[in-house]
């Protein structure tokens, strides 16, 4: 590559080096922050940084890097950015690439490449990052000049952003953040085989509006397309409008309140016993931004065996991928929601005309929501991982931030826990990645600094992202740690349990730190709770804390969770509780 | 059973392994693909055969139009379309088969394209059946070397080709630094 060169042929705008020419880019972005980690080929992006007033988060580990952004992303909608050296710095990006990929987040990740001339010879931290992540990102891109990486990093950010988000990486080699150019703002980006489908069919539309009149079962099923698409109002109206049970998935609570009188829970695997038996026996799913995920449908042969199907979402792959539509409408749900409940209100007179059916399947609803709510009893020995949650929430109010890591925790929380609003409840939800939730409440912590931050984690999960406890110090986030430690990989357990025969392989975890010290090697407070009486004091103490907390909670070591749907079962046929002692 | 596909792709680095990465990526194996420059030199079409349950037939186009990089992917299994293939094919041949198996290939339409005392060098285009008779034939006159091309075809019917039109970038951030050049 030259030393220099030109965006755009012409000598026009300020010679810098690409290095430079990046952050400036990023800046008409409008990025605020980026989470990343240093190495030998980045290292003249970060002395550009130096003195740049772009806002830089050390993290402990690239993984981390991302998944705070991730954080960020979906705590503010924006994109967020994660930067990382070449070869291993970019295969530890992996994981969470792929989780912003299943759970549709927009990141960009940067990464640094060796120079272009030592490509292909198996240079020092060399990995092939362009044809290891083609599969983990929804596009990707190397930059082999200078004169491409305006353009590139504008694709990069429309690409994550737009459609169907998702996570962009930009491979850079470098000698392009070295060399040097003109650089002119681009104005335009092109990519023409890059087709978004925005507005819905009016035909299908109204088809929908109608079928929805019609119907005598119907009911919403809302999940992170709605979040996307900033659409938690019109789902509101819409869910009003037609006065229809909604569950919203593990990847949509928040889309519709949790205190909203037609939200049920959500439906599935550890769903409530109401969702699943409404899922079964409504006569039409109105699907928003959902995918028909295996551990909503269970058993998809008899999913919802007697329903219709209304489905929006923006992907067109997603329509027919495993429950065919008979209403397909591929589109923005926020534009379409915009014209269905337009459509709705314009044909409303044909509401009453089976308002009696529905009136009753309403009240069956509520029936199965008070048959079989989740359980809320409380020990007085120990503290029962329901008692936990409880307690969180009582302090949340539906209001803070909860990032959740993967595990019974996990599912616990979405049962329990309250959302009065979107982007509250942040959780891998397709992926399943443990130790995401740690690092994703430093992004949410990060972009909303005066929101209470919980980071829910089990003691598995934890341990897999613990060095960010350096993060958290350093950057002084106040998040708030808690740890539900049961002293096993509890979702391990439990499936061993029910279904290996008890035989519990590898999944004791022995030897968790004490949290006292530990925290306080990072020179913040932490502490183990362990009787139910203390619970409420010691939440307390640490959500008072200025600064972080790690609350280490020791729980009941043997409760599951339920309802739970066996693997290949149907949803509606739910394990409710634990075995019942058969008294002679 | 066996799916064709048209792909109309950006000619870029990354792109053909974006496209086998969609059937990789779902245990498909590929029986064919061809990919050449079409009249525009950013562009390049493929023609792809897979072998895959018909259900899934429709899933796969969609997962291929998702591509960044692939502008129009169509399905030509059922619709009308022209298919061909070309083969080349060496036939060691012995001085009294020569005039059997020059006579032979002209009933497949396959003409020599190099002659030595070892034999013919013989091309012939076709649909599949009619190659893969061709090849049986010339089996039959003793020690063969085969490459096929792979089916290529183009559809019959007019598609429209619909494109994201460009997207204009906001200028309205100012540059947050402008003193020249930086090390």
């Amino acid at each position: 590559m030259s030393a220099t060169g030109t965006m755009s042929g012409a000598k026009t705008g300020t010679l810098m080096n690409g290095a430079r020419i990046l952050l400036e880019c990023l800046t008409r972005e409008k990025v605020e922050v980026i989470f990343g980690y240093p190495g030998g080929v980045t290292l003249p992006l970060y002395d550009a940084l130096y003195d740049h007033p772009l806002k830089h988060v050390l993290v402990r580990h690239e993984q981390n890097a991302c998944f705070a952004a991730e954080g960020f992303a979906r705590a503010t909608g924006k994109v967020g950015v994660c930067l990382a050296t070449s070869g291993p710095g970019a295969t530890n990006l992996v994981t969470a690439l792929v989780d912003a990929m299943m759970d549709s987040i927009p990141v960009v990740a940067i990464t640094g490449q060796v120079s272009t001339k030592l490509i292909g010879s198996d240079a020092f931290q060399e990995a092939d990052t362009f044809g290891i992540t083609r599969s983990c990102t929804k596009h990707n891109f190397l930059v082999k000049k200078l004169a491409d990486l305006p353009q590139i990093v504008h694709e990069a950010f429309h690409i994550a952003a737009t459609g169907r988000p998702g996570p962009v990486l930009v491979d850079i080699p470098k000698d392009v953040f070295q060399a040097t150019a003109h650089y002119s703002p681009v104005s335009h980006i092109h990519l023409p085989g890059y087709k978004v489908y925005t507005e819905g069919h009016a035909g299908q539309i109204r088809r929908a509006a109608q079928m929805i009149w019609e119907s005598n079962r119907p009911m919403v099923y809302a999940g992170g397309g709605i979040l996307a698409a900033e659409a938690s109002e019109n789902l509101r109206e819409l869910v009003e409008r037609i006065d229809s049970p909604t569950v919203c998935t593990l990847m949509g609570l928040g889309a519709l309140p949790s205190g909203h009188p037609n939200f049920i829970s959500l439906p599935g695997m550890h769903g409530s016993y109401a969702s699943n038996m409404a899922m079964t026996e409504t006569d039409l799913i109105i699907a928003l931004g959902v995918r028909f995920d295996d551990r909503v449908t269970g058993r998809l042969a008899a999913f919802a065996p007697h329903a219709k199907v209304i489905h929006v979402d923006i992907d067109p792959a997603e329509i027919g991928k495993n429950r065919a539509a008979d209403v397909p409408i591929v589109g923005d749900v926020r534009r379409v929601l915009e014209k269905l409940n337009q459509e709705l209100a314009d044909t409303a007179d044909l509401k009453p005309r089976h308002e009696p059916a529905r009136a009753a399947w309403r009240a069956r609803v509520r029936d199965w929501m008070q048959e079989h709510p989740f359980d809320t009893e409380i020990s007085s020995t120990e503290i029962k991982p329901q008692h936990l949650m409880l307690e969180i929430d009582r302090l949340s109010g539906g209001e803070a931030i909860v990032c959740s890591d993967v595990g019974q925790h996990q599912m616990w929380a979405a049962q329990y826990l309250r959302f009065h609003h979107p982007r509250l409840w942040i959780n891998s939800g397709g992926l399943g990645a443990m130790g995401f939730g740690f690092p994703a409440a430093i992004g949410a912590q990060m972009a909303c600094p005066d929101k209470l931050v919980f980071a829910i984690v089990g003691d598995g999960g934890f341990q897999m992202s613990i060095p960010e406890l350096a993060t958290v110090a350093n950057q002084h986030l106040p998040v708030k740690i808690i740890v539900m430690n049961n002293g096993y990989l509890g979702m391990i357990r439990q499936w061993q349990e029910l279904f290996y025969n008890n035989r519990i392989s590898s999944a004791q975890l022995d030897s968790f730190p004490d949290p006292e010290k530990l925290a306080g090697a990072y020179g913040f407070k932490g502490t183990t709770v362990e009787k139910p009486h203390e619970l409420r004091s010691a939440l307390e103490a640490a959500v008072n804390e200025p600064g972080p907390y790690l609350l280490n909670v020791r729980v009941s070591p043997f409760e599951n969770v339920y309802p739970m749907v066996p693997a290949g079962g149907a949803i509606n046929e739910m394990v409710l509780g634990p075995p019942q002692p058969v008294t002679v | 059973m066996l799916q064709l596909i048209s792909l109309l792709v950006e000619n870029k680095p990354g792109a053909l392994m974006r496209v086998t990465g969609v059937l990789s990526a779902r245990g498909y194996n590929i029986e064919s693909l061809t990919v050449a420059r079409t009249l525009d030199p950013e562009l390049s079409r493929m023609s792809i055969v897979v072998d895959i349950e018909p259900a899934q037939r429709g899933q796969l186009i969609k997962q291929m139009n998702k591509l960044i990089n692939v502008l129009q992917a169509s399905d030509l299994t059922e619709s009308p379309a022209v298919r061909r293939e070309l083969v080349l094919l060496r036939v060691r041949a012995s001085m009294q088969n020569r005039a059997a198996i020059l006579k032979e290939a002209e009933i497949f339409g396959a003409r020599a394209v190099d002659s030595s005392t070892e034999g013919f060098a013989l091309e012939a285009t076709g649909d599949s059946e009619k190659l893969d008779e061709f090849i049986e034939v010339m089996k039959s006159y003793g020690e063969i070397d085969v490459t096929r091309s792979g089916l290529v075809a183009v559809s019959l019917e007019a598609k429209k080709l619909r494109l994201a039109p460009p997207v204009k970038k906001d200028l309205e951030v100012e540059s947050t630094k402008s003193d020249g050049v930086f090390k």
